[in-house]
């Protein structure tokens, strides 16, 4: 039960650092921060990993080899995608000056 | 071992400080590639934890994973992001879903704690509706499903009700973790309910609902996170959940709306008017 706590205990402190990160983003930055949050969320990958890498059962390794497919097209997917919202951001930026 | 952990406390600090220089102008993309840097990190030392035996599903999971989603990531028109960045998220979020799914199918029931097989039945409650939520929300700003609000009678109480029955069959299970019923059950009312949730919601106000979508594809990371007992994914996680429910506040703010009337007013449809106010 103390590993349940100590789980709780980093959750929640986790949850007050996620809500202080974010404070007057400029409207423009939503849906790149948005996007990039999003990416961050595909960190369910190692848990995949985890799944998929184990040999107890088939079936289990199965699962956890499409959630790495998942997980990864998040991931790969989601960086790159902000990573071209910000590229054009920073052009956009220049062009005005 | 301990390494691992400590590796994986780098990997946090990272996505912290990379999260943070995402809301700036200046230092938005250094934040982006900074959390990929994390996260490469934090995959790479995942590699030699002792209970990763067998490698032949990872490299081939990844290596079609990261196909897939760098081809989409180039191919995608710069007007279409958001409905690709809801595609993204509905894998991940459904992603953690299947976690959950496995450690279920290659734990017996005898050998769960009470805290894993909750997670567990969190983990796909929450991953499967940003699954199927998100792939409505695509839908909706492809023009694949009406942009205009989908309605039907008392559907936020027939909401209201089958989320309550999906938490309490959570509770079940808990308690009876060697029915296959009860989570399937779960499985199935977690799909639906992310199709019934999204269709109400006019397409206009599809952004801010991606971003609450992201939100919760966090808490699902963060769930799976209790159940194989990952401190990187629960911190991870639980900074996505956060910090995406701060966006979205942000977003409905900018919009002069509340998220309560965005999620249960039925309201904004294809048009895009609820941009200018409240034009109700």
């Amino acid at each position: 039960m103390s590993g349940l706590i100590f789980n709780l205990f980093i959750f929640v402190l986790a949850s007050f650092i996620g809500f202080e990160l974010i404070s007057k983003v400029p409207p423009t930055l939503h849906t790149p921060l948005m996007s990039g949050a999003n990416a961050i969320s595909g960190i369910t990958i190692i848990g995949a990993v985890v799944v998929a890498g184990q040999v107890d059962s088939q079936v289990a390794q199965l699962i956890g080899f499409c959630a790495i497919v998942f997980a990864t097209i998040n991931v790969v997917g989601g960086f790159m995608v902000t990573d071209r919202m910000l590229e054009m951001f920073k052009k956009k930026d220049r062009s005005n000056e | 071992p301990d390494i691992i952990q400590l590796v994986y406390l780098v990997a946090t600090g990272i996505f912290i400080v990379g999260i943070k220089r995402l809301g700036s102008p200046d230092t938005a993309r250094s934040g982006n590639q900074l959390a990929a840097l994390g996260m490469l990190i934090g995959l790479v030392v995942t590699l030699f934890d002792q209970q990763i035996i067998s490698y032949e599903y990872i490299i081939a999971g990844i290596v079609i994973g990261s196909a897939i989603g760098a081809f989409a990531a180039k191919k995608v028109e710069m007007t279409a992001m958001p409905e690709m960045v809801a595609i993204f998220n509905g894998f991940g979020g459904g992603a953690s879903a299947l976690v959950a799914w496995g450690e279920f199918r290659r734990t017996a029931p005898e050998l769960f704690a009470g805290q894993e097989i909750a997670t567990i039945g969190l983990s796909i409650l929450i991953g499967s509706i940003t699954f199927t939520g998100s792939f409505v929300a695509f839908g909706k700003l492809k023009g694949f499903i009406s942009g205009n609000p989908i309605t039907f009678p008392a559907q936020n109480i027939f909401n209201a009700f089958i989320t309550i029955v999906g938490l309490a069959l959570v509770g079940w299970l808990t308690f009876d973790p060697a029915s296959q019923l009860v989570f399937w059950i779960i499985f199935g009312i977690a799909l639906v309910l992310g199709v019934l949730t999204v269709l109400p919601i006019g397409g206009a106000d599809m952004p801010v609902v991606i971003s609450l979508l992201n939100s919760y594809s966090g808490l699902a990371a963060s769930m799976a996170g209790f159940v194989i007992n990952n401190n990187l994914l629960i911190i991870s996680g639980a900074l996505v959940g956060a910090a995406g429910l701060i966006l979205t506040n942000i977003m409905c703010k900018a919009m002069n709306r509340t998220l309560g009337n965005v999620l249960f007013g039925a309201f904004g449809g294809d048009n895009g008017d609820s941009g200018s106010g409240p034009a109700a």
